[in-house]
């Protein structure tokens, strides 16, 4: 559990990072907090030729109001009510005292509480390009983003939301999540009048599911209703530890959970 | 002669390894470097679970700058023998795969190289020529053994209760993985090892590297991240590294990973178990059948068949039933081979029996707890059907405090009002220091006569006292965070007169100046039975001669002044007297014989109670499993130390909780494993754990020193069983299998 040879850069500023990608392009890797990055190095599983690491570049580091720098740690992102539900969740709490907010984001991970979060309060993600991508143009598939070979991700954006919901269920604590969902909606005179659930684990990149809810009653039966409609609209693949089946109806289980939680 | 006035043992004193561990200054197997220069090895591994090995191509690996040479199964059939083992086989063990690999990550070539990160490139480069195989399973031993009048009480019965249980492969996932340096020079080997004792292996180890056992000097550092068991394996390694040294001409290190540690260092036996118990109608139970298949991986390295045979005077757990039948065959698989893991056939036995005592409760329409009162053994000392020797205690007692504890009846008025909750009892013996013959039991009566009788369980301990009255022990029981130093230091304070801060306690162990025997390590929970009497059984041979100084001398001088005479003036102590003052002490638990002619034998020297009730509630919308409560009684004799005891009985607990719950080693069909990394080995972390509540109950060991018995080991052995049937009781359902991940319980919900 060793990784292959690898170069090592540690650039000070965002321009010195952006020209060290413009030379490698692909054979380059990012290390932030490194708490997904280091274990596929020593599985032996990603070899790049060049690790940038951005910890030194001070302008990556600051938040500002919702706009959070990508090496933030996620320890330290706290004060949104959605992102307060899902924390807990994210690795463990020693992970969460390296690991970045952008880090996170831009790796991608399909089952990964952050960018599921992301997707729900319908953020943005901020580039070396000067890009501005919304989410939803944001997640490809399983740890792909359509952020460029030489694009760094700079800083992310989490909107405000009236009403939040998160539920999870995982094998241990801090594990992958089998099935998430987190939500955003506002109820008008006792009806949902908007709503973003976003579901994760079950597909492959954080997607929001259209549950038909906006105008229906703001009560736990629509939840119900709306996570069997969840159901339906999934067909995550089985793993290890769980079949297709049961992920397909944990979909329903944390959808209800998770909008009952945001009533 | 007591010059403190105090008695330590039986008080909570704190640990005295903790201060270095929680700074950080522990030393542990990669913190010492007794050896200049060693090299570092990585280890090749076959990725097939069965395949003929052809060429191995170590040209490419050979010409990375920094590497030292490599190490093959050609080197190793020349320069070694195969490892013996407790019954004859057609396959046999190398410390490398010879011509075929039979399970996937088994050790097939060593690179050594200046560092660990060279001789993985360079492991990388290693073309090993494999030809893969269909996987292959071989029965090589069966036993079928029988006591009382088995067909007779099943015959005469009123109900027989079935019932098949699996009990998977798991581990124990020592923080500190396998790690050993090796220095091979002249006509022997020294070697440094987290290994858990010399026991039987160093035996086993020397044989193979086919030196005598003073050339083959062992030590093992003076702390360890962690055992259960596990690295008992680690003489393999030891044998590996030290041919690698010795072929090479240096010393060579290796550290375990975690990926090479799941696939290759040890798991627990998967054992499948088909249970028929033979009951009356007012619930008394008459008879029991076993029929027992034991998946020992790919060969069958010492001490196994030992699993097997561990439990084996306890067949019937706590009940006294007298009639007792017992099939059993072990097979090779194309798995990693099975070693010791905390429990050892106790989960195993217990999952099965006290599973079926639950079903059995339901048919009869008995309550769970009120069918075991009636059949729990009840008079002491009490010799069990296959020879179990249940030395003391109150089962019915210890039942009842546990019942009492957790509310049972106000739980089971929960349930009758329609709480979607389950209640699960496990109640079992848990025995301690083994007895070194049982595994005789896999010879049959004739064949044993032919051989030495093997039984008992010896260990041995030094303590010398410095001409400034300095106190030092030395330990030959090779602690893994059990805090025997700390112990130790009870002891010997009771029995000198001091203060255990006036006792230093070495457990740096030494197989060539250290005071051992055949049984020294930490196992089978034999510290407070062996190890605590071999310490004060030296503590009273200089207890003997300090007061026969004092006597002499006319007045109780100060152990500093009998230390004073004996080093510097000789000729002040009694006539005859020996100059000095140390004493070696070996001691030999009593109650061990070698198995009779009818293959009846006390495997343990010792028999403690245990009594767990679970209460869980099921989430059955995600099939997750929430214990609400867990309340486990024990009686384990006279408590040396209760702080270290409820580290350990913690401790066992996880380690059941995980199996009930967690953990499971996955094989596909093929051999492949799939439980490679932590992601999918659900090894649990502490939120994942219910917070047990525990009372003790002491019924003192009356043939042991101390009184104590051993109690490391008994949760790991109930909690899977009361677990398991709790969740059964809360669902409804008997066919669930342990280890009850919420998938696994919604899907059997779903059937």
């Amino acid at each position: 559990m060793k990784p292959p040879p690898f170069r090592y850069e540690r650039p000070e500023t965002l321009d010195e990072a952006v020209a060290l990608f413009a030379e490698h392009g692909d054979e380059a890797k990012i290390l932030a907090g490194g708490q997904s990055l280091i274990p596929l190095l020593n599985f032996r599983l990603l070899r790049p030729s060049v690790l940038v690491d951005v910890n030194r570049i001070e302008s990556l580091a600051l938040r500002d109001g919702d706009t959070v720098g990508a090496t933030v740690r996620q320890r330290a992102f706290v004060g949104h009510p959605l992102v307060d539900l899902a924390l807990p969740y994210v690795g463990h709490y020693v992970t969460r005292n390296r690991g970045t907010v952008g880090g996170s984001v831009a790796h991608a991970d399909a089952s990964a509480e952050l960018p599921l979060c992301l997707v729900a309060l319908g953020g943005t993600i901020e580039t070396s390009h000067g890009r501005r991508i919304a989410v939803e143009d944001f997640f490809v598939a399983h740890f792909t983003t359509t952020l460029q070979p030489d694009e760094l991700l700079v800083s992310t954006t989490w909107p405000q939301a009236e009403s939040v919901g998160f539920s999870e269920h995982a094998l241990r604590h801090g594990d992958f999540a089998l099935a998430a969902c987190a939500c955003a909606v506002t109820v008008e005179n006792g009806a949902f009048a908007s709503a973003r659930v976003a579901v994760g684990a079950v597909v492959d990149r954080p997607s929001l599911l259209d549950l038909e809810i906006v105008g229906a009653p703001a009560t736990a039966e629509t939840a119900r209703e709306a996570g069997a409609r969840a159901a339906t609209l999934v067909d995550p693949p089985g793993n290890l530890h769980a079949s297709s089946a049961y992920l397909r109806h944990l979909t329903s289980v944390v959808v209800t959970r998770a909008l009952e939680a945001s009533l | 002669m007591t010059t403190t006035g105090r008695s330590f043992v039986g008080e909570s004193v704190l640990r005295v390894e903790d201060e270095a561990l929680l700074r950080g200054q522990g030393r542990f197997m990669d913190d010492i470097d007794p050896v200049p220069h060693a090299r570092h090895a990585a280890i090749v591994r076959s990725p097939y679970a069965h395949a003929r090995i052809g060429e191995i191509d170590a040209s490419a690996a050979l010409e990375l700058p920094g590497v030292l040479g490599i190490l093959t199964g050609e080197d190793v059939l020349a320069l070694s023998k195969p490892f013996p083992a407790g019954v004859e086989t057609s396959v046999p063990y190398y410390a490398l795969a010879n011509g075929v690999a039979r399970y996937a990550g088994e050790p097939v070539a060593v690179v050594v190289a200046d560092s660990r990160y060279i001789a993985e490139d360079a492991a990388e480069l290693v073309m090993v020529d494999y030809d893969p195989l269909d996987p292959e399973e071989i029965v090589v031993h069966e036993r079928s053994l029988a006591y009382g009048a088995v067909d007779e009480a099943f015959e005469s019965a009123d109900l027989i209760v079935r019932g098949s249980y699996e009990f998977p492969r798991w581990t124990g996932s020592p923080v500190e993985c396998f790690g050993v340096i090796a220095d091979w020079r002249g006509d022997g080997l020294t070697a440094w090892a987290n290994f858990q004792g010399p026991f039987t292996l160093h035996s086993v180890a020397a044989a193979a590297l086919g030196l005598r056992g003073s050339k083959l000097r062992l030590i093992t550092p003076p702390d360890s991240g962690g055992s259960f068991g596990i690295k008992s394996s680690v003489f393999v390694y030891v044998v590996l590294m030290g041919l690698a040294s010795r072929k090479l001409g240096i010393p060579v290190r290796w550290t375990e990973d975690r990926l090479e540690h799941l696939s290759a260092s040890a798991h627990a036996t998967g054992r499948r178990t088909e249970v028929e118990a033979a009951f009356a109608s007012d619930g008394e139970l008459l008879g029991l059948r076993y029929d027992m298949v034991e998946d020992v991986g790919a060969y069958i390295r010492a001490p196994e068949p030992a699993t097997l045979y561990r439990m084996h005077g306890s067949l019937a757990g706590a009940y006294k039933v007298r009639n007792i039948g017992w099939d059993a065959r072990v097979t090779l698989t194309n798995r990693c081979p099975s070693g010791l893991n905390r429990g050892f056939g106790g989960p195993q036995l217990y999952y099965a029996l006290e599973r079926t005592i639950d079903r059995a409760a339901k048919q009869l329409g008995i309550d769970a707890a009120e069918l075991r009162r009636r059949n729990l053994v009840t008079e002491f000392p009490y010799e069990a059907p296959s020879g179990g020797l249940y030395e003391s205690g109150d089962f019915a007692g210890g039942l009842a405090e546990a019942l009492e504890l957790v509310g049972y009846d106000e739980r089971r008025a929960e349930q009758a009002a329609g709480r979607k909750i389950g209640i699960g009892i496990a109640c079992i013996v848990e025995p301690s220091v083994s007895n070194m013959g049982y595994i005789m039991l896999a010879q049959t009566a004739e064949e044993r006569a032919a051989g030495l009788p093997k039984s008992g369980n010896v260990e041995g301990c030094t303590i010398v006292i410095s001409p400034l009255g300095g106190i030092t022990v030395q330990l030959a029981t090779t602690p893994q965070g059990q805090g025997h130093r700390t112990v130790a230091a009870q002891i010997v304070a009771d029995k000198l007169g001091v203060n255990p801060d006036d006792v230093e306690v070495l457990s740096a162990m030494d197989t060539s100046t250290s005071a051992w025997s055949i049984a020294s390590g930490a196992y089978s929970s034999r510290f407070s039975g062996a190890g605590a009497g071999a310490v004060a059984a030296a503590a009273d041979k200089l207890a003997v001669k300090i007061a026969a100084i004092r006597e002499h001398v006319g007045e109780e001088i100060s152990l500093r002044r009998v230390a004073g005479m004996c080093h510097w003036s000789p000729e002040s102590l009694p006539e005859g007297m020996e100059p000095g003052l140390a004493a070696i002490a070996f001691f030999g638990t009593p109650n061990l014989q070698p198995p009779d002619d009818d293959d009846r034998i006390s495997s343990s020297a010792s028999h403690g109670f245990i009594a767990d009730v679970a209460v869980v509630e099921v989430d059955t919308e995600t099939g997750g499993v929430h214990v609400l409560d867990y309340v486990t009684v024990h009686d384990a004799g006279c408590l040396l130390n209760p702080l270290i005891v409820e580290g350990q009985v913690r401790g066992g607990f996880a380690h059941g909780a995980a199996a009930a719950l967690f953990e499971r080693i996955i094989y596909d069909e093929d051999g492949a494993l799939l439980t490679g990394t932590f992601l999918d080995y659900l090894c649990p972390t502490a939120p994942d754990l219910p917070d047990p509540r525990i009372a003790h109950r002491e019924s003192p060991a009356p043939d042991l020193p101390l009184g104590a018995k051993g109690l490391g080991e008994g949760n790991t052995m109930s909690a899977p069983a009361a677990i398991a049937n709790a969740v059964a009781d809360a669902v409804g359902l008997d066919e669930l299998d342990v280890p009850l991940t919420s998938p696994r319980v919604w899907e059997a919900l779903q059937r």
